[in-house]
């Protein structure tokens, strides 16, 4: 088990035919993941051509929408890798397809683009992560999103970060154990999948023994995911905040990253999860160290 | 900046008076003559609490405002330097309210502020008569037409002799902050004037950075460079996602989240050696390539506080030859003049061919380490040596 993404996901690109899109549909078809073609209006009746992780050449349609796409391959995940001015549009266009999952790796999305796709999405079929995310990966048998796929295997944690490269190493210091599934939310002000769902999700999955929770200085999703745990997470959750020793006010990056007054300090974060009996890392190591000794406790 | 706040808001149709902006107290003067009567004077920076700074002051004769003015320009709010003030007829309120649009992330939509029991004690009256402060959420996807914005002036309680003036208010204060792509415009204080008149007397603007690169190249204009710190404005130039702070480790690496790992990393290694510190925030983004890395050392080692530098990457779009390129390229055009030590770990997307670019290349300068612990460690040793 995994958590919204397995080995019988069949993903599609937006925006494939870009540089990035081309660069990362190539990783994630050496991933093991099953793309099963992509989506561009202007490129539809077209092929791009990729190696799969055995070497050999797959040659994957190009559809004029994502309804079409999906129609033609079954596809039930989307990954977005289109340019910020559009990625409004395209959200929608999956949303309306009805895309059971939608992964919008885009970085730089106006914030009011992504509170209207919020919006839009209310009552719909789509569950959206991100924008500005690494996506989701499940080693082992997919990959939707830019995570490398050779940190590690498959294993008992289960992984929800708002930053990318945080994930990668949280990944890495617990190589030996490996992941259910890890998730990279985004940094963004607003997004689609929240620590809160990821962690219902983990809760869920069989398959998750701890969860490992990243977050970082602003906003109050770790305040609010604390609350959440202490009602209804039951599975060991190890926490870790970066973001100690930067200055108030302030950014450090991503739109979400920022500190005014006392609240969304990583400090208020800590205390919130440690209030609620999840253990918190002041670095990724120690981190690391606090799941380690709950994975071989079990 | 207030007054550019203001522009935004004129350019809308939220009810205003401009005033005057001027960089000298003479400019001011003849600002005060031409308005005739009483005169604001207001210190014109990014920062709050500019009232109680004594940079706002109120003009009797044209000469007060040239003795005003040239007070307040040069004096310092909050650390940064008063280059410009606003020259605005008097016109003291009757009553003051308080009017806000903003992004409400934690519920994923926008939020209204309105009282109109106190305009700028607002945190006061929030404090002591929280009922006195209306919380109206905002659906992005519907957003405020006539029949919302009655319905806000409602339960805001506007007086009668303004209400209908405050609808128009608030319908163009929402047309402020959708189509400028606003994360927050605040009227502190909203006015209530002589004769009934509503006016927006201050106000905040803060625009969303996304969005003003992909579809608002005309709010370049509202960036005022002169009063950022110079190494920050010279990697605002390079295109770098940079913040200056005060130590002496030097911190690169890629992705916001691992990059404030790093400074904490770093600030708990420095207790062991002198307590040295981070010297900056620097993040090379997704994917950059050999000259992103290069003008990120370049900005760094520009640091005259910066006695070691740790480069702490973790490869996913970014490849790690190409920062080992840069690495090395910057050495090589800096030549005899690079003399600060450098920590690098490389991870991830192309680590070996990274790690071996360093190896060949064996700069005197440069340490390799295989963990993050390690190289803050290291580079906090460096730094103190």
């Amino acid at each position: 088990m995994s958590i919204y993404l397995n080995k019988d996901s069949k993903v599609i690109v937006q925006g494939i035919t870009g540089g990035m899109g081309a660069k990362h549909t190539a990783l994630m078809l050496d991933s093991g993941a099953q793309i099963v073609g992509g989506v561009n209006a202007r490129k539809a009746g077209t092929t791009v051509t990729h190696k799969d992780h055995e070497g050999n050449d797959v040659e994957l349609p190009v559809f004029g929408t994502v309804a079409e796409a999906m129609e033609k391959t079954g596809a039930d995940v989307s990954v977005a890798f289109v340019p910020p001015a559009f990625t409004k549009d395209a959200c929608i266009e999956a949303i309306d397809a009805e895309i059971p999952l939608l992964v919008v790796i885009t970085e730089g999305v106006p914030v009011q683009d992504t509170a209207e796709v919020w919006a839009y999405l209310q009552g719909k079929k789509t569950r959206m992560i991100g924008p500005n995310c690494p996506g989701i990966i499940t080693p082992g048998e997919s990959l939707a999103g830019i995570t490398p796929h050779t940190i590690t295997g498959k294993g008992p944690v289960g992984l929800v970060s708002k930053s990318g490269t945080l994930t990668y190493q949280m990944m890495y210091e617990l190589r030996d154990f490996g992941f259910s599934t890890a998730i990279g939310i985004g940094g963004d002000p607003i997004v689609g999948t929240t620590h809160i769902d990821a962690l219902q999700a983990f809760q869920d999955d069989p398959e998750t023994e701890v969860i490992v929770m990243i977050g970082e200085i602003g906003g109050d999703a770790e305040e609010r995911a604390a609350a959440y745990i202490k009602e209804n997470i039951t599975k060991p959750v190890v926490g870790y905040v970066a973001g100690f020793t930067a200055p108030e006010g302030k950014t450090m990056g991503h739109a979400g990253a920022i500190v005014s007054g006392s609240a969304g300090t990583a400090q208020a974060k800590k205390d919130a999860l440690e209030a609620v009996g999840v253990k918190v890392g002041k670095t990724p190591s120690e981190t690391a160290a606090l799941a380690r000794e709950l994975l071989q406790s079990r | 900046m207030e007054y550019q706040a203001k522009q935004l808001f004129a350019k809308h149709g939220v009810a205003t008076t401009l005033g005057v902006v001027v960089e000298t107290a003479e400019a001011a003067k003849a600002a005060a003559e031409e308005m005739g009567g009483v005169t604001v004077i207001k210190a014109q920076v990014k920062a709050g609490g500019r009232g109680k700074a004594g940079g706002v002051k109120l003009a009797k004769t044209a000469d007060e405002a040239y003795l005003h003015a040239s007070n307040i320009l040069g004096m310092e709010i909050k650390g940064l330097t008063v280059n410009r003030v606003l020259v605005t007829p008097a016109t003291p309120p009757e009553e003051e309210y308080y009017f806000s649009f903003l992004l409400d992330r934690s519920n994923r939509q926008y939020l209204c502020i309105a009282s109109v029991e106190g305009g700028v004690e607002i945190e006061e009256v929030a404090k002591t008569n929280p009922d006195a402060v209306k919380q109206i959420g905002i659906d992005p996807g519907k957003g405020v037409d006539e029949t919302k914005a009655r319905e806000i002036a409602t339960e805001a309680k506007f007086p009668e002799p303004v209400f209908e003036q405050a609808v128009e208010l608030i319908q163009a204060l929402y047309k402020t902050f959708v189509e400028e792509d606003a994360t927050l415009v605040e009227v502190n204080p909203l006015a209530r004037l002589a004769g009934d008149k509503l006016e927006a007397l201050d106000g905040k603007v803060s625009l969303d950075d996304n969005a003003s690169e992909v579809r608002h190249p005309d709010h370049e204009e509202f960036e005022i460079r002169e009063e950022t710190d110079p190494l920050e404005a010279k990697a605002k130039d390079l295109g770098l996602n940079y913040v200056k702070l005060d130590g002496q480790v030097g911190i690169i690496g890629n992705g916001a989240g691992l990059v404030m790992s790093t400074l904490d990393v770093v600030a708990y290694a420095g207790a062991a050696h002198g307590g040295v510190k981070p010297a900056n925030f620097l993040d090379i983004g997704g994917g950059a390539n050999a000259q992103v890395m290069a003008n990120g050392l370049d900005v760094i080692l520009n640091d005259d506080q910066v006695k070691a530098v740790f480069v702490n990457v973790f490869g996913g779009i970014t490849a790690c030859d190409e920062v080992a390129k840069g690495i090395v390229g910057a050495l090589d055009i800096l030549g005899d003049e690079a003399t600060k030590p450098l920590v690098v770990r490389l991870d991830g997307n192309n680590v070996d061919l990274g790690r071996q670019i360093l190896n060949e290349r064996n700069h005197p300068l440069v340490t390799v380490v295989e963990t993050m612990d390690g190289g803050a460690d290291k580079a906090a040793e460096l730094a103190n040596a």
